[in-house]
């Protein structure tokens, strides 16, 4: 599987024996495909980035222009603004979602490696049983736990009012999403560490290092493409996390992108702010959709790998 | 260095022995204690917590803090004003109300088979789709000669790396009837060939447009922007999986006479097939449980035809507030995605014994 991590880098070709060339009918024939294919991937990108540039500022498009006629950013201007009618702030949003993003990322790396590390190298008593714990979780949706989760975390005040409890708060949403982050972060870790050979582990116990030198010395740097991309992957999870937050959080100044997002796309088309709605989709996928690429080869065979188990 | 002298020159007594014999036990123990005490509290005890709600008639009365325990799921005063007017599952009786479709507050076209075959139907149309669409890509560009491969597979990656929220909520906006994408894309293609303007309602027409499928228009808006969403991934593992094959089988091959065609159905796919039944296992439980796309784009609309078992769980605490009846329901999905995983491993099992 670990093929796969290669997919996308376009691999020099091994050619070995004499390739008869692919005829210019063929040629023709694949590129008008792939094209139409392209085409097709590339429409929908196309169409909001055009919304969201129409120097007309449309409020209900009823043709499809895919090239606007000039470029404005207005949309951008009023949606870094307020986005919506909420009192509250693009920048407000951005940190709410960024909190739920790095706190997610950061907390289920930090606690689930030396887990993982545990599963992958020890073989203690109660292992599988535990394994199998987290195994069972991961099959879970997050959706599966909402109830509990919302009904409990009701119960814990946090500020002078009933209201204010821990259920209608970004720590709230953050935990919640952490009970489902952490055991895929642990699993999905425990899957880099078992393709790293125990050579050079055992070689630093001969040499006398405690568990804890080989731990923080000899695993974790070797770990540090994986714990990137589990704690990316626990961020976009937080940063794009939409269901806990709709049904937790009710003041406006927790909400988080994607609920305004939501909001935006409104319940009839007539009153979607269309321009708007563009430029915010763009906003909220690009800065993920960026890391995403950078991180794209490492994601993919670590995803496979999790598959195979 | 220091560790082992030290161990050397204390001769171990009674205890110290057992200290240093359980040294590897206490540090794995160690290691696992934050993890583990975090997920008791915040992942496995609501998990409990649930099971036990789920015999309960819990509801917005029980949400208030000191609030007095909800009573038993039949003993509650829905229970008694039920259809029925009588309860008779005792504990079971949410889960007796989920299966019957009698619950507490009258909810429109709710039925839990119905929300269950919906899911697996679109389960099963939706993966072998990607896959089979997302192998044939993959062998597309793999071919020989081909010219701009690199722009193709930046393109072809780009449904991966966007959020699939925000891929929802653009589809679903594309798919408005008035100013939607789609319905004017599909009326300038009908202007070329002279015909009228498109104005299909994609996500609300009740009537399915396959008349013999009970399909409602919206299934197929969904499919067309999973399928949209799907491929790559799959592509992505082929096109792993393609470059791993030895060129050498398909010169043999060739020499020996074998067409493109065989070549491709003896060679290709059975060395795609370890690496795509994994892949496919991976696809069929994202999909079963694509909460965000279907409660985004269709809203499980028209008249809950495109709901599925998730956002039906959803919509019991967010709309109906029914907790104890949502607990529930969350432990039949468990239920049956657990019956879902044994059936596709069975399936990833019998297909892997394979003898290249």
């Amino acid at each position: 599987m670990a093929t796969s991590a290669t997919a996308l880098s376009n691999q020099p070709m091994r050619a070995k024996r004499p390739k008869p060339q692919l005829s210019y009918g063929r040629q023709i024939l694949y590129q008008v495909m792939l094209l139409l294919i392209a085409f097709i991937v590339i429409f929908p990108i196309l169409w909001v980035i055009s919304l969201s540039l129409d120097p007309r500022n449309i409020s209900r498009p009823t043709e499809l222009t895919l090239i606007p006629p000039g470029a404005s950013v207005k949309a951008y201007e009023k949606v870094l603004q307020q986005p919506t009618a909420n009192p509250v702030s693009f920048g407000q949003l951005a940190l709410n979602s960024l909190q739920l993003g790095a706190g997610v990322g950061i907390f289920s790396v930090l606690i689930g490696v030396s887990a993982a590390y545990v599963f992958s190298r020890f073989d203690i008593p109660g292992r599988r049983v535990l394994m199998l714990a987290v195994l069972t979780v991961l099959m879970l949706p997050s959706i599966g736990t909402i109830a509990p989760l919302f009904v409990l975390l009701n119960k814990i005040q946090i500020g002078a009012t009933p209201a204010d409890s821990l259920r209608n708060s970004l720590l709230g949403v953050g935990l919640s999403i952490i009970s489902g982050a952490l055991p895929f972060a642990i699993w999905n870790l425990k899957g880099y560490l078992d393709t790293i050979p125990r050579d050079l582990e055992e070689a630093g116990r001969i040499d006398g290092a405690s568990h804890n030198q080989v731990f923080l010395s000899i695993i974790l740097p070797l770990a540090v493409p994986a714990l990137a991309v589990t704690g990316f992957l626990g961020f976009l999870t937080g940063w794009t996390e939409f269901a806990l937050s709709w049904q937790f959080l009710t003041r406006p100044e927790n909400f988080t992108l994607t609920m305004s997002l939501w909001n935006m796309t409104g319940q009839y088309a007539s009153t979607t702010p269309w321009s708007e709605f563009s430029a915010m989709s763009l906003l909220v996928a690009a800065p993920v959709a960026v890391v995403y690429l950078a991180l794209q080869k490492y994601i993919v065979s670590g995803l496979t790998l999790g598959s195979v188990k | 260095m220091a560790a082992i002298t030290r161990e050397r020159q204390a001769p171990p007594g009674g205890f110290r022995r057992w200290w240093n014999r359980t040294l590897t036990l206490r540090t794995a123990w160690l290691y696992l204690a934050p993890a583990f005490i975090i997920m008791a509290v915040i992942t496995f005890y609501p998990l409990f917590y649930e099971v036990w709600m789920s015999t309960t008639a819990y509801d917005v009365k029980n949400l208030r803090i000191n609030a007095p325990a909800p009573p038993r799921a039949d003993q509650s005063d829905a229970c008694q004003s039920n259809l029925q007017g009588t309860c008779t599952w005792g504990l079971l009786e949410n889960y007796h109300q989920i299966f019957t479709g009698d619950l507490p507050i009258a909810v429109a076209n709710f039925s839990f088979w119905n929300v269950l075959a919906f899911n697996l139907v679109w389960t099963f149309t939706n993966v072998p789709v990607h896959v089979v669409i997302g192998v044939l890509i993959a062998v597309l560009l793999n071919v020989k000669g081909l010219w701009f491969k690199r722009f193709y597979r930046a393109i072809y990656i780009l449904p991966i790396v966007l959020p699939s929220l925000v891929i929802a909520v653009v589809w679903r906006n594309m798919f408005d009837s008035e100013y939607g994408a789609i319905n004017q894309l599909l009326s300038s293609l009908s202007h070329v060939f002279g015909g009228a303007p498109v104005a299909l309602r994609w996500l609300d027409q009740v009537e399915p447009p396959i008349s013999f499928l009970p399909l409602p228009l919206s299934y197929f808006a969904l499919l067309i922007t999973n399928i949209w969403l799907g491929w790559p991934f799959m592509t992505i593992v082929a096109t792993g999986a393609l470059q791993s094959i030895p060129a050498d089988l398909y010169e043999a091959a060739s020499i020996d006479g074998a067409s493109p065609r065989q070549q491709f159905m003896s060679i290709t796919v059975p060395l795609l097939r370890p690496a795509m039944i994994p892949a496919a296992v991976y696809g069929i439980v994202a999909t079963f449980n694509l909460f965000n796309l279907i409660y985004l784009l269709s809203g499980g609309g028209p008249l809950r035809q495109t709901e599925i078992l998730v956002t039906t769980a959803y919509r019991l605490v967010n709309e109906q507030r029914l907790y104890g009846v949502a607990a529930s329901f969350s432990v039949i999905i468990f239920f049956v995605l657990l019956g879902l995983t044994l059936l596709t491993n069975r399936i990833t099992k019998a297909t892997e014994r394979y003898d290249i």
